[in-house]
């Protein structure tokens, strides 16, 4: 893995952030004055309680919600241009599969809306099969696999496209805990190998510690970022890092945050 | 088949008691016979031979309406006038093709409604209010009409059937063509994709199960428009024609039997159309 983190090449950078929703009992704001870089080949947790906003800047990035206030680049570009030019692919908590499709077919369906030919179709699905170790499976249809497989299928749908952004909100969270140590082990391979920049939710301490070259540590009411973490473990981390001083060390570091911003209310 | 025992005595019963109306029902005439003739009341034993059979009866017996019915689906060429296969064809041929009609408007209205917040609240209302006219009373106006237009025939009849059978596909089709949850429109959001790739690859397939409960409903209220557009066309061909001229000539028994040949279509067509559902909905890996 060369080591490309070395030389700051910002991919997402937020000034002064402000996204206040307009809802029936009066405007909530949902992301107060949030500062953030994000680097090229970053992998970036957000982590927080629920209400912390950390879905809300996510889906801000995606052009999803529109900010109220401050500035939101993504390649330089606002989100919507970012989001024509292809910046990112998209994982959602649930895997999202259309029954009706098989595996390959569910590849293939950003595929066909942004006008690929057929044979580059076919190209671009078995490549990112064989990414998201899922070789052999593209007939099948969702049905037939298990809830981790069906979680990676849309990790591979994200990827066909070639997007160098991946948005993750809390892909695993729905998925039980052996599982979700595989599925964290092979999201670190899959960033070794691709260098895709990586933002990702969670609401798991040691799972943002594992994955993450830097920790966002975010607090509710109003949503806002109370502490990021670099993080000193190396890029390449078996899972007995978890046992390591430094890993137990960040962990405690990201607890005290949270911790924090719970004491502010 | 273990549930064949209690459709068999249900079954039974309703012979029963079938049988037993009609006796009674149609005992009124016997009575009747028999004080013209100045003879004594017959017996209830004498009573039933001549109650079961009658040429007019107020209300025939299954017997009768089974052996009309064989007789005139079976017993007679089908290009015969007095064929039921004659007319219930002619009755089908409406039915399906103002079900086709009825469908694609349904589906139609319901992508404008889904698109477009003018239509969302304006179209339904009048879907609404359509359906509170009573059929009996437009239908007449329908064959006048496109009787001047030059149209006779088939597509009056149709677009009765049509008028009957797009709103149940309205209906779903909306709530269908809705299903879809916000988290599968964002994905398609992010791909960029416009409204009509939305619509081809993510709404109209989720729609699917709502669709077919539809046309179940759509395809009888179909047959049941066909029916009353045949009656204010002067009685000549299909089953509605068979009702009316039955009931003119007070041919109970053909009346019958012209009924339960509707009903024999109507729940062959529902069963066409679950057969489908069932096989579409498996492949798409939808079924319930």
């Amino acid at each position: 893995m060369k080591d490309t983190a070395a030389i700051a090449d910002p991919v997402i950078s937020a000034r002064d952030l402000q996204l206040v929703f307009q809802t029936r009992d009066g405007p909530v704001q949902a992301l107060k004055d949030v500062n953030l870089t994000i680097n090229r080949g970053d992998f970036v947790s957000f982590i927080g309680p629920s209400g912390c906003g950390k879905t809300t800047f996510l889906r801000a990035i995606a052009a999803l919600e529109a900010p109220t206030g401050g500035t939101l680049t993504v390649n330089g570009m606002t989100p919507d241009e970012a989001r024509q030019k292809r910046a990112y692919g998209y994982v959602f908590q649930a895997a999202g599969l259309y029954p009706w499709r098989t595996i390959a077919g569910n590849i293939k369906l950003p595929l066909e809306i942004m006008g690929f030919s057929k044979a580059e179709q076919e190209s671009r699905v078995s490549r990112v099969l064989d990414l998201v170790e899922l070789t052999g499976f593209g007939k099948k249809f969702p049905w037939q696999l298990s809830g981790g497989m069906q979680q990676r299928a849309s990790i591979a749908r994200a990827l066909a496209f070639d997007a160098d952004i991946l948005l993750m909100d809390e892909p695993f969270g729905a998925l039980d805990e052996i599982v979700r140590d595989r599925l964290n082990e092979e999201v670190l391979k899959l960033w070794a190998r691709t260098g895709k920049t990586i933002c990702f939710v969670t609401h798991s301490i040691p799972e943002a510690v594992y994955l993450s070259t830097k920790i966002v540590v975010m607090s509710p009411r109003p949503g806002r970022i109370t502490d990021v973490i670099e993080s000193p473990l190396p890029r390449e981390r078996p899972l007995d890092i978890r046992d390591s001083r430094e890993f137990i060390e960040i962990a405690h570091r990201v607890r005290e945050g949270l911790r924090a911003g719970h004491l502010d209310e | 088949m273990r549930s064949l025992g209690p459709v068999l005595v249900v079954l039974a019963v309703i012979t029963v008691l079938w049988y037993a109306a009609a006796v009674w029902l149609n005992s009124a005439w016997v009575y009747d016979q028999a004080v013209r003739a100045e003879a004594e009341p017959p017996s209830f034993g004498q009573l039933v031979p001549l109650t079961i059979n009658q040429e007019r009866p107020v209300l025939p017996t299954p017997h009768q309406v089974v052996s009309e019915l064989v007789g005139s689906t079976f017993g007679m060429s089908i290009t015969s006038k007095k064929s039921l296969v004659y007319h219930g064809w002619i009755t089908v041929s409406a039915t399906l093709l103002g079900f086709v009609m009825g469908t694609l408007l349904g589906i139609m209205l319901a992508v404008g409604i889904i698109h477009n917040r003018a239509m969302d609240l304006s179209v339904m209302p009048w879907a609404i209010a359509s359906q509170t006219i009573p059929i009996l009373a437009i239908a007449p106006m329908i064959i006048v009409v496109m009787n001047s237009m030059g149209v006779q025939g088939l597509v009056p009849k149709a677009i009765i059937s049509a008028f009957l059978s797009f709103f149940p596909v309205l209906v779903g089709m909306v709530k269908g063509l809705r299903s879809p949850d916000h988290m599968q429109l964002d994905l398609l959001a992010t791909y960029g994709a416009t409204k009509s790739q939305t619509l081809w690859k993510l709404r109209l397939p989720a729609s699917m199960p709502y669709l077919f409960t539809s046309l179940k409903v759509g395809i009888a209220a179909s047959l049941v428009g066909a029916i009353v557009g045949e009656l204010p066309t002067g009685a000549v061909k299909g089953l509605g024609a068979r009702l009316l001229s039955g009931s003119y000539y007070g041919q109970t028994v053909q009346i019958w039997a012209a009924l339960f040949a509707a009903a024999l279509v109507a729940a062959g067509l529902v069963a066409i159309v679950s057969w489908v559902e069932r096989g579409t909905l498996k492949r798409m890996g939808m079924a319930r």
